[in-house]
């Protein structure tokens, strides 16, 4: 489980976060929506270490990652897999040197064993034969799908996604969906998903957290979210003719 | 941001990319690729340019004596002498900034715009040292080479066109080339291809570590890696001659 206990972060005058508090679950999607500008990258980075917080503290399992050093870090970070939102890939590598980059420089792996693992992860992302292609040779679903397999590559007990279905078309979006919902279950990890795209949240979502104003607004189930009464939400989840009518559909 | 944040960053940085490397076979690759890159791919520019600015030397200098009190071998010694103390050690590396420091500039910043960097980060992986280090010690070790042989091509190449335009014998240019030799020259030389090497890369790979934003930015950090270089290549090279020669 991964607790954020009273974080803030500013930049300059302007307050981006604000005293959030809220927990992710293990073995769970758990989602971060709101708006653009609300806080939820910011969040996420600060979760992750890429921004140091101002206020508060993150537990992973207990550890405080907010208080340790650089060095300290390094043994959580080894447990972090993280999908990036233009997927993050290193251009000048193949798809295999992309999978196996973590292994190459933590694991004691044999050349053999690692070579095993890259293709397990490839075959798991259903990325058979793309081994030797680079990443510009490849699709964005199947760039997303590399960024999949890199990140569970180590066997991560965290999993973060930074916008998973930006840019994709809606075939390919549910495929990503369902990866990321089928890995956390079959690893049991916890798997933080940042998005504000509301058809992957009634997918795969099982716990949500909107973010608004730099804070938690509302916090709940798939269920939940598509009957709240909370006006902020509505107006995020409903923005969309689509969503209006399902929600036609749900009265 | 004030010039002293960019400087404390700037060491910052430094002092991250000298951390031990995580992995040193990965390390010794990226080194080898690096010296690749920065310096046999750097070869023909630097040959082409040494052999045109040791021809103009000759001509130039042959052109300026006329007196005969001053005896002909002179231009010889003048070509050396421009291409050991300043053509080599100093245009070369200048033009190396325009090629080298753009490179590592927009190389590292689209790494950071494209959140590559930020890739190594999640991974504990550090970022500075995994792509910073291998290019500073590779330009470290391949420059004084590459400026070696540029010395070389120079001093040829005015002997070459002092022959075959009538301006200077071979055999006084030769002379003109041995005349009054001071070795600790050349290790002047090459110290100085030694700080300008170290300052290209990392200042360029600084322009490039902290890029925020787009293409646009990627193309403003390249730029001021190319002019932050040179500026910094021509006051240490005024203090290290000051250093030095005097």
């Amino acid at each position: 489980m991964i607790r954020v206990e009273g974080v803030s972060k500013s930049f300059g005058e302007q307050k981006v976060l604000d005293a959030v508090d809220v927990n992710f679950e293990t073995g769970k999607v758990n989602f971060i929506i709101g708006r653009s500008g609300s806080g939820k990258s910011v969040l996420t980075k600060c979760i992750v270490g890429l921004l140091e917080v101002d206020e508060g503290r993150v537990l992973f399992d207990d550890r405080n990652f907010t208080v340790m050093s650089h060095h300290e870090r390094k043994s959580i970070r080894k447990e972090i897999g993280m999908l990036f939102q233009g997927s993050a890939l290193f251009d000048s590598m193949t798809v295999e040197q992309n999978v196996g980059f973590p292994l190459t420089m933590f694991s004691d792996m044999s050349a053999d064993e690692r070579a095993e693992r890259i293709d397990f992860c490839l075959r798991r992302v259903q990325l058979d034969g793309a081994h030797k292609k680079y990443p510009a040779e490849i699709s964005g679903g199947m760039q997303k799908r590399v960024g999949i397999a890199r990140a569970i590559a180590m066997n991560p007990k965290y999993l973060f996604c930074d916008e998973p279905n930006s840019g994709l078309d809606p075939q390919t979006a549910i495929v990503i969906d369902n990866l990321i919902r089928e890995i956390t279950y079959e690893y049991g990890i916890t798997t933080v998903v940042v998005s504000h795209d509301m058809n992957s949240v009634i997918e795969i979502g099982d716990r949500i957290n909107f973010v608004n104003a730099g804070r938690i607004w509302w916090r709940g189930d798939k269920d939940d979210i598509l009957h709240t009464s909370n006006e902020e939400l509505n107006s995020f989840v409903y923005a969309s003719d689509f969503m209006r009518v399902v929600r036609q559909n749900l009265k | 941001m004030s010039v002293f944040n960019h400087i404390g960053q700037f060491f910052l940085l430094l002092r991250a990319a000298f951390r031990r490397p995580e992995q040193w076979r990965l390390f010794l690759r990226l080194t080898l690729l690096e010296i690749d890159k920065i310096g046999v791919q750097s070869v023909g520019i630097v040959a082409l340019l040494s052999l045109f600015m040791g021809a103009v030397i000759c001509i130039q200098t042959a052109a300026q004596i006329e007196s005969g009190w001053i005896p002909v071998y002179t231009v010889g010694y003048t070509v050396r002498q421009t291409m050991i103390l300043e053509f080599s050690p100093t245009i070369i590396p200048v033009i190396m900034a325009g090629k080298v420091g753009s490179n590592i500039a927009s190389e590292i910043g689209t790494m950071r715009i494209t959140e590559q960097i930020d890739a190594l980060d999640i991974m504990g992986v550090n970022s500075a040292g995994y792509l910073i280090l291998p290019k500073i010690v590779a330009a470290v070790f391949i420059f004084p080479f590459l400026i070696i042989g540029s010395m070389f091509l120079g001093i040829a190449a005015g002997g070459m066109i002092g022959e075959l335009s009538n301006i200077i014998p071979l055999a006084d240019y030769e002379v003109g080339i041995q005349f009054d030799f001071r070795p600790f020259q050349v290790a002047y030389a090459l110290i100085k291809t030694v700080v300008f090497a170290f300052i290209i890369v990392s200042v360029s790979a600084y322009c490039g570590y902290y890029t925020r934003g787009g293409a646009l930015e990627v193309g403003h950090s390249s730029t001021q890696a190319v002019v932050y270089s040179i500026v910094l290549i021509m006051v240490s090279n005024l203090l290290i001659t000051q250093l030095l020669l005097i």
